[in-house]
């Protein structure tokens, strides 16, 4: 018998004495299983809040703030040097006038659903141009706001995950109560965790005078970006940073992704650990079991290497499919799974949704091969290592 | 022969086994140390807030500044032991995902009113007397290497000085620690005067105020008396206790947190489940030699003890050794560069760590040790074949 005809008949042999070993099978898949659909589960928190970051930025926009700020929160732009950056050079321009948003970034207290707390909501200001810069946003239900009254509308996420901010209910801001007459989708991007209305309403409420905190500036193209930056950077009037809306984005988003994706990482190590200890003694007992039978093999005349590599085959096969279920189950459990969390960059809350992406899945498959090579190498190597007499003896 | 060399002998019998059964065990209660870590981590300090502290700030949003001159209007209040007031700065050393907080405080008051920061006298005298002096928590210190008489450039992305300037320097005069392992040491503290009579605007405003009340048990009275002072003026406020506006933070990160600490049980279960069938199969192959033992001449309660001991000993050293492992790894500090500021394995997790370990080591041992004493020992040696 050549090589090759030794390992099918080995892995014939191995394929029907599946049925009387079920159990440690089945126990060694199921934790691969489980070490895949908690690796997968948890990274896709990190990937779904990085996926609600991205979404919303677009090439062509241009954030600026004050010089120095990290993010919104921490800008302001007096009312003068917002007209002056809507004035420059290649903004694109719309019917009404240049495609300059200057928005006002506050936040409010709402309850969460989720812990029926009070969490931070972004409450933003904008002007007309807004809804040519951040083409994204449509209405979904009701009407939008009328420009100068109190009146706000709600993106479909923070209506989902907060309490009170349904169609016709009311916010108390300051003094007064804002009532609640549009609510608003971004294809899950984050202006969809965001409350809206008209900036020029905002301003006396929260005592901002005449000032704004950044201005989206729509490009006439991507690649205008250098020039426009350098001519704000450089314009002695202002003092101003220029970033890419998508870099903003990703900026904004390192902490919690850090966050995430550390403790998914140390979660899955030590539970892939777990998995091949666990693995190793299932396989082990396997082999142990076996080894009479795998003396007779090779007193048959079987070499040691297609006896070998059926035994990694038949680890491999376990952990694939093992993983293929964990992989399975993940994207049933977790994707699409809706849930909001502090941003601390932004110090505000971001709705968004896990996401299980095809390269996570592949990623989680991969890991579960790695554990079951891994698990299956030692018990494998010591079945062919014994002396043929000795095994033969085993109980 | 007696019954611990049995015992001994037991265990070293598959090695192998026993060795990966242990292992798996460390690696569950590492876990385990983690579990406890996180959960703590993200409960933002919430158990060692003091009861006898309020926070005050605006009631709109805690971004809202409030005026300087409430401090002395809290102050008069009844109840009210003492006042000190902290301001966000919110700068960046660095690169922005250097994140650390910073705020400016009177340092006198603010050592007086968390006494928690423990500070050397020296260092606390040097801070009182140099304008631009600043005190640092260990954990941070630590993560950036920094040495009392470092100067600290640090960045603002709002509190301007002198002009537009942007750039702050800070003398480093001394590094606190947490009196109690849950002691936030993260903060980076400079003088508000400092800060106040620098920053280009905003001057005689403030962040929030932390008070001191008399009697903890007064603390909702206390808090109603601050918000009603400022009811109806341009700036409400909203006082609560630290421990409420702590837990405040902790929610905020919502249904996430929570998503996380099941998904991390339910892992240390199911490990602990996977190794404790394994224990448990290992003493039903030997039902033989059990009937055995009791056929020359040992009690129903030996051979029960017997298979316990052996159960427990794994369960413990692997418990142990796992409890072990994790106190030193979390000691080296959290997995998430800096995300978690307080990071570390309350002591009280551990105990209850050490008794998942016994209880382990009882329900595995127990369910053969059972089927063990109620053997009839014709049936088992028939078993042998």
């Amino acid at each position: 018998m050549n090589w090759l005809t030794q390992i099918v008949a080995l892995s014939e042999v191995n394929l029907r004495t599946l049925p009387a070993r079920k159990g440690s099978v089945a126990a060694a898949m199921f934790g691969i299983a489980g070490v895949v659909a908690v690796l997968v589960g948890v990274l896709s928190i990190a990937q779904g809040f990085r996926h609600a970051m991205t979404v919303s930025g677009n090439d062509d926009t241009a954030v600026v703030m004050r010089s120095g700020a990290d993010n919104e929160m921490m800008s302001g732009l007096s009312g003068e040097s917002a007209r002056i950056i809507a004035d420059a050079e290649g903004i694109a321009r719309g019917p009404a006038g240049p495609m300059a948003s200057s928005e006002l970034f506050v936040i409010i207290a709402v309850p969460l659903r989720s812990t029926g707390k009070d969490a931070n909501v972004p409450l933003r200001g904008v002007v007309p141009a807004t809804f040519d810069v951040r083409r994204d946003v449509q209405i979904e239900e009701g009407r939008t706001f009328h420009w100068g009254r109190n009146e706000v509308i709600v993106g479909a996420g923070a209506r989902r995950e907060f309490v009170g901010l349904d169609l016709g209910s009311k916010i108390p801001v300051g003094q007064q109560e804002w009532t609640v007459v549009g609510i608003f989708g971004a294809n899950g991007g984050l202006s969809e965790s965001e409350i809206w209305t008209d900036a020029a309403v905002l301003q006396p409420a929260y005592r901002r005078g005449n000032s704004y905190q950044a201005v989206y500036a729509r490009l006439e193209s991507p690649d205008l970006f250098q020039n426009f930056k350098d001519r704000l950077t450089t314009d002695p009037k202002l003092n101003v940073k220029v970033i890419r809306q998508t870099e903003y984005y990703a900026e904004q988003s390192t902490v919690i992704v850090n966050l995430i994706t550390g403790l998914g990482r140390l979660i899955a190590a030590l539970m892939g650990l777990g998995a091949v200890l666990g693995a190793l003694n299932t396989m082990y007992s396997a082999v142990a079991s076996r080894t009479r039978e795998i003396a007779t093999l090779r007193a048959l005349g079987f070499k040691s290497s297609p006896i070998l590599l059926s035994v990694l085959a038949e680890g491999a096969a376990l952990a694939l499919i093992g993983g293929a279920i964990g992989a399975g189950l993940a994207y049933a459990a977790f994707d699409g799974f809706r849930a909001a969390t502090m941003n601390w960059q932004s110090f505000s809350q971001v709705a968004f949704a896990f996401s299980v992406t095809p390269t996570l899945l592949a990623q989680g498959i991969v890991y579960a091969c790695l554990i079951g090579l891994v698990g299956a190498v030692p018990p494998a190597i010591r079945a062919v290592r014994l002396p043929i007499a000795q095994a033969l003896r085993e109980p | 022969m007696t019954l611990g060399r049995l015992v001994l002998a037991n265990l070293m019998r598959r090695k192998v086994r026993t060795l990966l059964t242990v292992l798996c065990i460390v690696v569950a209660f590492v876990l385990f140390g983690y579990l406890s870590a996180i959960r703590q981590a993200l409960s933002q300090g919430v158990d060692v807030a003091d009861a006898d502290r309020l926070v005050v700030r605006h009631k709109v949003s805690l971004i809202q500044p409030l005026p300087g001159s409430y401090e002395a209007e809290i102050e008069q209040l009844p109840g009210v032991a003492q006042v000190a007031h902290a301001s966000w700065f919110g700068g960046i050393y660095q690169k922005p995902s250097n994140f650390f907080a910073q705020a400016a405080v009177q340092p006198e008051d603010w050592l007086s009113i968390y006494p928690e920061y423990l500070l050397s006298d020296e260092e606390k005298d040097a801070w009182f007397r140099t304008r631009t002096g600043a005190v640092v928590g260990r954990a941070t210190a630590e993560r950036f290497g920094w040495k009392v008489g470092d100067r600290i450039p640090i960045q603002a992305t709002a509190w301007t000085h002198s002009g537009g300037n942007r750039l702050w320097e800070f003398d480093l005069l001394g590094i606190y620690d947490g009196a109690k392992p849950g002691t936030d040491t993260s903060w980076f503290f400079f003088h508000y005067d400092y800060f106040d009579e620098a920053r280009d605007f905003g001057r005689g405003i403030v962040g929030w105020y932390v008070v001191r009340i008399e009697n903890p048990r007064e603390a909702a009275a206390v808090a109603k008396r601050i918000d009603q002072t400022f009811a109806n003026s341009p700036a409400e406020t909203k006082a609560e206790t630290e421990g409420a506006f702590l837990q405040s933070f902790a929610d905020q990160i919502g249904n996430i947190g929570a998503i996380v600490i099941a998904i991390l049980s339910a892992v240390f279960f199911t490990i602990l489940l996977v190794a404790g069938n394994t224990m448990a199969q290992s003493v039903r192959e030997r039902i033989g030699e059990l009937a055995v033992l009791k056929a020359i001449g040992f009690n129903d309660g030996q051979v029960v003890g017997l298979v316990l001991a052996e159960a427990c000993t794994i369960a413990g050293i692997g418990g142990l050794l796992g409890l072990g492992v994790a106190w030193f790894v979390i000691s080296l500090g959290d997995p998430t560069s800096g995300a978690l500021p307080v990071f570390f394995f309350p002591t009280a997790d551990v105990l209850v760590g050490v008794g998942l370990a016994l209880a382990l080591g009882f329900v595995t041992g127990s369910f053969p040790a059972l089927q063990a004493g109620r053997l009839r020992i014709a049936d088992a040696l028939r078993r042998l074949g």
